[in-house]
């Protein structure tokens, strides 16, 4: 299941921040806001993206960079909010 | 104090002085010409110009490729009273169409290659082919005589007298891409070009025993130095081709074996130099001065060049085509290792007054601000453009006319300038101010980094800014890690939104880097 969450945000930060990227070289370890690919605006539209296709609700305080700095801390996040929904 | 009335007036001097010396030597052909038979060959161009009616305040065309003989026709223009108006031999005939009608030129000295297609595309304006002196092509000013020989014998042009000049008067309208679209003419008297030069002499402090390079094209302001700062005092003008300037190992070799003493380029040519010259081969002690101008000089590759040829004196000059130089910095003997900046552009020319004006008002020492520029070397005005040419002045509380450079600088605590960006790359992003040249100033920090260029467009997003950046040789773009890159230089509100790996950026026909065919291609993304 958490393959499958990585997979999908990977495709999704590639299609809309890294256009034309070697899929091979964002690694689930890649920084994403401290490595410069997100910024502010962009971690907000990834927020909205992880909602809406996960269907969760991440908080105001999460949207940073202790929790979406990598899509390892990502799928961490949408698989514990996803745990504590049910 | 001008030392001449009018520019021409030079040629006639120093063909006095010194006949039998070389003024005009192509680099390619070494076809040559002295300062006699330049004299007399512009004085036969002015003797057809003038029986033909060209008069005082006309305008003639020149569409030929950089040779004697378009110096000799630069030349001949000015002894018969008109400006000259420089077109780029390689620019599309349209173009050169339209700046020729746009400014009525009353006589064309051109190329017989491209008459069909400048008399067709005329025709579409609505406009014919003016008079022309047609040279069936060009080198060492024979094809020049030949063509003046051919007219005279059908309709022999009298002997006349050189005309007298009025400082005032238009010396020569240099066309630059308008934000329009279109190109805009600047017309500049000359006062402004003797004024320019005066203060090339008391700077550079040339001979009659200088060789000086003249790679700029002649539509490009660069070559007013080229052409009539040698001219002036007799020293010798060294041409070197469109083809030639562009490729490194030949240029390299041509500037030793022609000895030159006298180097002025836009940087990028210097770069290319540096990097693929084969600088180190050759003994460059003949070489005392390089001049650069037009863009920044991006510090690594300033380096490199200067560990490869470290004695002659650098001088950073910069100036828009409206004031050609108005200022200036002599780069330091001793580099500092340590510095990322580019060089400041330095302080003001003598011959000009500058002020920095933010919202209207001097700012504060230290503080940023737009530069503005007084004083003879100031151009006319655009044109036929009357409402640009008021933009592109303010008139202060004592009658002083300053023109806008459009450049933002600051002085640092030496009082040089420090040029920070144009006014028009200044954008606004998620509510910050931010300067797409410092970007730029970033990219090149990268060691993998050749060239590097920013444009930001305005969209949905507000505004996206898109990097075009060539890699060395063999180098794996990452956008991934350029990011990372940036992410550790810049705050991330300016870490470019797109990248594209080009292997070379475009260029204009004056080297600079193209920016508005690389606004089209971020827009076609």
């Amino acid at each position: 299941m958490s393959e499958k969450i990585e997979s999908t945000v990977k495709d999704y930060i590639l299609r809309e921040f890294l256009p034309g990227e070697d899929p091979a070289e964002l690694q689930d370890d890649t920084p994403l806001i401290t490595g410069g690919i997100l910024d502010s605006i962009a971690t907000l539209k990834l927020v909205s993206f992880l909602e809406e296709q996960f269907g969760i609700s991440i908080a105001a305080h999460e949207a940073d960079v202790d929790h979406l700095n990598t899509i390892g801390d990502i799928a961490r996040l949408v698989q514990e909010k996803r745990g504590t929904k049910k | 104090m001008n030392t001449s009335v009018a520019i021409h007036y030079w040629l006639t001097q120093s063909a006095e002085r010194y006949p039998a010396h070389v003024a005009v030597e192509e680099g390619d052909t070494v076809q040559r010409i002295t300062y006699a038979d330049l004299d007399a060959l512009s004085d036969c161009l002015r003797d057809r110009l003038i029986h033909w009616g060209i008069q005082r305040g006309n305008r003639v065309g020149i569409d030929l490729t950089k040779s004697v003989d378009a110096v000799a026709a630069i030349y001949g223009i000015l002894k018969a009273g008109a400006a000259y108006v420089p077109v780029d031999p390689n620019a599309p005939a349209s173009r050169n169409a339209y700046i020729l009608n746009d400014c009525h030129v009353s006589a064309v000295v051109v190329e017989r290659k491209f008459v069909e297609e400048l008399d067709k595309e005329l025709r579409e304006l609505g406009a014919r082919m003016p008079q022309s002196v047609v040279l069936d092509r060009t080198g060492g000013g024979d094809a020049l005589k030949q063509a003046l020989q051919q007219l005279d014998a059908s309709d022999r042009a009298p002997k006349s007298a050189t005309v007298d000049s009025h400082k005032d008067d238009l010396a020569y309208i240099l066309y630059t891409s308008g934000s329009t679209g279109r190109p805009k003419g600047v017309m500049l008297s000359h006062e402004n070009g003797v004024s320019f030069v005066d203060w090339c002499s008391e700077t550079f402090k040339p001979t009659h025993e200088d060789r000086f390079s003249s790679h700029a094209p002649f539509h490009f302001d660069l070559s007013i130095l080229d052409l009539h700062l040698p001219i002036k005092h007799g020293a010798t003008i060294v041409i070197i081709s469109h083809e030639r300037g562009r490729e490194p190992v030949g240029l390299a070799r041509l500037m030793h074996e022609r000895g030159l003493t006298i180097w002025y380029s836009a940087p990028s040519i210097l770069t290319l130099l540096a990097q693929q010259g084969k600088l180190d081969q050759y003994d460059w002690s003949r070489l005392r001065s390089i001049l650069f101008a037009g863009e920044v000089f991006p510090i690594k590759h300033f380096r490199l060049l200067k560990s490869l040829i470290p004695h002659p004196s650098y001088f950073n000059l910069y100036g828009p085509t409206e004031t050609n130089v108005c200022t200036f910095y002599r780069v330091p003997v001793e580099l500092n290792a340590e510095r990322t900046e580019p060089y400041p552009i330095g302080r003001t020319c003598s011959h000009l007054q500058s002020k920095i004006i933010m919202d209207g008002k001097e700012v504060a020492p230290g503080e940023e601000g737009e530069l503005c520029i007084s004083g003879a070397g100031v151009m006319k005005g655009y044109w036929n453009q009357p409402q640009q040419t008021d933009d592109a002045f303010f008139v202060d509380e004592s009658g002083g006319r300053w023109y806008r450079t459009g450049d933002i600088v600051v002085a640092d605590e030496q009082g040089e300038f420090i040029f920070r960006g144009r006014r028009d790359r200044m954008v606004k992003r998620r509510g910050y101010r931010v300067e797409l040249g410092e970007i730029e100033a970033c990219l090149y920090r990268h060691s993998d980094v050749k060239e590097a260029a920013v444009v930001a467009l305005a969209d949905v997003e507000g505004v996206t800014i898109h990097a075009f950046v060539a890699l060395a040789d063999g180098v794996k773009p990452s956008l991934i890690a350029m990011k990372r890159f940036c992410s550790g230089q810049i705050p991330l509100y300016m870490i470019p939104d797109r990248f594209k790996f080009l292997d070379r950026l475009p260029k204009t026909s004056t080297d600079k880097i193209d920016y508005q065919r690389l606004k089209q291609a971020a827009a076609e993304r």
